[in-house]
């Protein structure tokens, strides 16, 4: 079964939910030195659209995640949500604006105070906007049912009481217990069994689409955010390595980065398409099997040089920028005539 | 499945494993945990074998047992039997157990770190474990780890050997541990999630080591996996498990394309993949595996399957031969699904 796009497709742009520029977010960790967790991050999400986040460990998925948020806030770049402008809100400002913008995080059960009762736990953003408490109990159980949980069984438990899906179904009726217009959320099946994967999968496509919410998606598994997304992005040690539609997105892919992310699923997963069926034939280029490199001192210029098969001495020198190959489709690669050689 | 030990018919090969009717119950305050419940299964040598199933489905404690590190006590209770190279791993001591560890069968787990000492330099790691179950020299023992090292991909061996393991990176680890588990040359490599804790690009780099070393050393392999893909592919048969009990068995291909338990062809539409089109729902298993202190009776995925019968509640199905298929492969379940339905998934 497969349901439109969120909003159908029109000649003009859709109005942007969430535009991103140039983020930047550094930790410094002592002796002078500091994390690159993120460098100069781009990111536009239409509204009504879901824009997936793909990458490995330690590429910085989350803490765009949090910056989107303002926790904490970027150390520079824009962040803009509709027409306003979030890293310019003073405290109460930006209070009000997070209402407007939610965050699933990466492990359910411990986002949740354990100390609190679900309807609580879900309670807690209208309380802290004051609303009636008269309303709460009707309000709680309605969320609840809508996130296909029974209000009666869950509504008095406390998290340790329910399991990894039906945590991560509280949380997801928190965030939408305010109405928000865009929810990020972090690895919100990477902790579930699959069967349990599918439930929440298919329970954030229906919400999105019937609340024409905007969604960032972030995961390090590509089937997952291809299915869930509308656009993907790729990252790679706090950069952008491409960006590009999710449909037929395992063929379109182009940087050395993806087509190694995509050559390294389980044959499970690749389904049968024929250009990936050959990619894992194919031997592996010996340059891929070294590891990430320390975000502490990233590798100049490309930062994925390191393990690129095709990789030259001007990548060294030289930083790629995102570059627009077709419609949608951007990639950040000194040497895209050479990539249709990869596996 | 299931034959007799030893006074087999001369044309069966001795199986290099034979598990039969293992159940493995924890005492707990709240009362018996069947973890694992009646389990059977035989492995030949050089054959890998996948075990499948959902997180609490009772895969590492089955893996556990079958190595004898989870053993009858007190707090346990483990009965069936398990042959190991003729040897019953439970009927054995202690210490007699503990010669079979390395040289018979070894066991690599998910999170690497479980299996070093912080404190301890890599090449110490490999060396003492050679020394002390082949007898080598100081010098003898020092060259083995070296050479183990290069086995498992590590490049510059013998300068990695002189590190800590937290100078490794995650699947640096992993390769130090194998070649820990490779160290004496065991017959039976029992992997846990050996790859969870590990990047897609890293995952695809130790599967691949596991499955070349697999064939080259033709050692007898057991994957564990709550991942359906990491399974597919890489091994010759699989066992899907679910809430303690083997519910298919078969060859992997077969269980694959042809599953004939609804759970594991629940299990295997619910993964997304690469040829679906963006927004697809996916065929979800609705609710979650039951609680093993109090299973349902009967068949313990009756509650979430969509062709349960009266009969599945109330009589537990038994492991039979799977219909159309000649290669030893079983299913247990009333109605299990035939070819014919296949095309109105
Ligand atoms: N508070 C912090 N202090 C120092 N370094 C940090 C901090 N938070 C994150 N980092 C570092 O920033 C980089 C990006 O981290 P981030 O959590 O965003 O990665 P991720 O892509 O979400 O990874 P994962 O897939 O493991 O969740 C990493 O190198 C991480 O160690
Ligand atoms: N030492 C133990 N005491 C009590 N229960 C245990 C113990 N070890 C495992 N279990 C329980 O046995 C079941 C199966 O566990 P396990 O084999 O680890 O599952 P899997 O590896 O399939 O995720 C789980 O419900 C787990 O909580
Ligand atoms: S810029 Fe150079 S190193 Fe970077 S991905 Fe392209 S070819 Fe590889
Ligand atoms: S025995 Fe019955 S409930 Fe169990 S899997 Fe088969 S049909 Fe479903
Ligand atoms: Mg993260
Ligand atoms: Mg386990």
């Amino acid at each position: 079964m497969t349901l439109a796009p969120h909003a159908p497709a029109t000649p003009e742009p859709a109005r942007p939910a969430l535009t991103v520029r140039d983020l930047v977010v550094e930790f410094p960790v002592g002796r002078g030195q500091k994390v690159h967790a993120v460098s100069g991050v781009d990111l536009d999400l239409p509204a009504g659209r879901t824009l997936g986040i793909l990458g490995e460990s330690g590429c910085g998925k989350s803490t765009v995640g949090r910056a989107l948020i303002q926790l904490p806030p970027p150390d520079a770049g824009t962040v803009r949500l509709g027409a306003e402008e979030l890293t310019a809100l003073g405290p109460e400002e930006l209070r009000r604006a997070r209402a407007r913008i939610q965050i699933i995080m990466q492990d359910p059960v411990s986002a949740l105070n354990p100390r609190r009762k679900v309807k609580d736990l879900v309670w807690e953003g209208p309380s802290i906007w004051g609303r009636a408490a008269a309303d709460k109990d009707a309000e709680v159980d309605a969320i609840l049912r809508s996130v296909g949980l029974d209000p009666a069984t869950v509504r008095d438990r406390r998290p340790h009481e329910l399991s990894g899906g039906q945590c991560q179904r509280v949380c997801i009726a928190r965030a939408l217990m305010l109405d928000p217009e865009v929810l990020i959320c972090d690895e919100p099946v990477s902790s579930l069994d699959v069967s349990v994967q599918a439930q929440i999968l298919n329970l954030l496509e229906t919400t999105t689409r019937e609340r024409g919410l905007s969604m960032v998606f972030i995961a390090h598994d590509v089937s997952v955010v291809k299915n869930v997304s509308d656009q993907v992005m790729v990252m790679y040690l706090g950069k952008v390595c491409e960006v590009l539609p999710s449909d037929g997105m395992h063929l379109a892919a182009v940087h050395p980065y993806t087509r190694l992310l995509l050559a390294s699923l389980p044959e499970a997963q690749r389904g049968r398409s024929d250009a990936l069926a050959h990619a894992s034939a194919s031997a592996e280029p010996a340059a891929v099997a070294a590891e990430l490199p320390s975000p502490l001192d990233p590798p100049s210029g490309c930062r994925f040089r390191t393990r690129c098969p095709l990789a030259t001495d001007r990548c060294a020198e030289e930083a790629p920028g995102l570059l627009e190959i077709a419609p949608g489709h951007r990639i950040a690669c000194h040497h895209i005539e050479s990539t249709r050689s990869l596996p | 499945m299931g034959l007799p030990e030893r006074e087999t018919v001369t044309s069966a090969p001795v199986p290099l494993l034979q598990a039969t009717d293992v159940a493995t119950v924890f005492r707990t305050p709240r009362g018996a945990m069947r973890a694992v419940d009646g389990v059977s299964l035989s492995l030949a040598r050089g054959e890998t074998l996948g075990i499948v199933g959902e997180s609490g489905s009772g895969k590492s404690v089955l893996g556990r047992t079958l190595m004898g590190l989870i053993t009858d006590g007190p707090e346990t209770s483990v009965t069936g039997s398990v042959l190991l190279g003729g040897n019953d791993v439970h009927a054995l001591t202690p210490a007699g157990r503990r010669t079979l560890w390395g040289t018979e069968v070894a066991m690599v787990f998910q999170d690497p770190m479980t299996s070093l000492n912080p404190v301890k330099k890599i090449g110490r790691h490999l060396s003492e474990s050679v020394r002390l179950h082949l007898g080598l020299s100081r010098a003898e023992s020092r060259d083995r780890a070296v050479d183990l090292l290069c086995q498992v991909g590590i490049p510059e061996p013998a300068r990695r050997a002189g590190q800590y393991p937290h100078e490794l990176s995650g699947g640096m680890r992993q390769r130090v541990v194998i070649a820990m588990a490779l160290a004496c040359g065991p017959r039976l490599l029992i992997a846990d999630e050996p790859t969870t804790a590990l990047d897609v690009t890293v995952q695809k780099q130790i599967l691949d080591l596991l499955q070349s070393l697999g064939e080259e050393l033709r050692m007898a392999t057991i994957l564990i996996s709550h991942d359906l893909g990491t399974i597919a592919g890489r091994t010759d048969r699989v066992a899907v498990m679910y809430a303690g009990r083997l519910v298919e068995h078969a060859r992997t291909a077969e269980v694959f394309d042809n599953p004939r338990h609804p759970y594991s062809r629940a299990l295997i539409a619910s993964i997304p993949h690469l040829d679906l089109s963006p927004h697809t729902l996916l065929p979800a298993i609705e609710g979650r595996p039951p609680n093993l202190l109090n299973p349902p009776a009967g068949c313990r995925f009756a509650p979430r399957c969509v062709v349960a019968t009266d009969l599945c509640t109330t009589q537990s199905p038994a492991l039979t031969g799977r219909a159309g298929d000649d290669t030893g492969g079983a299913v247990a379940c009333h109605h299990p699904l035939g070819a014919a339905k296949e095309a109105t998934v």
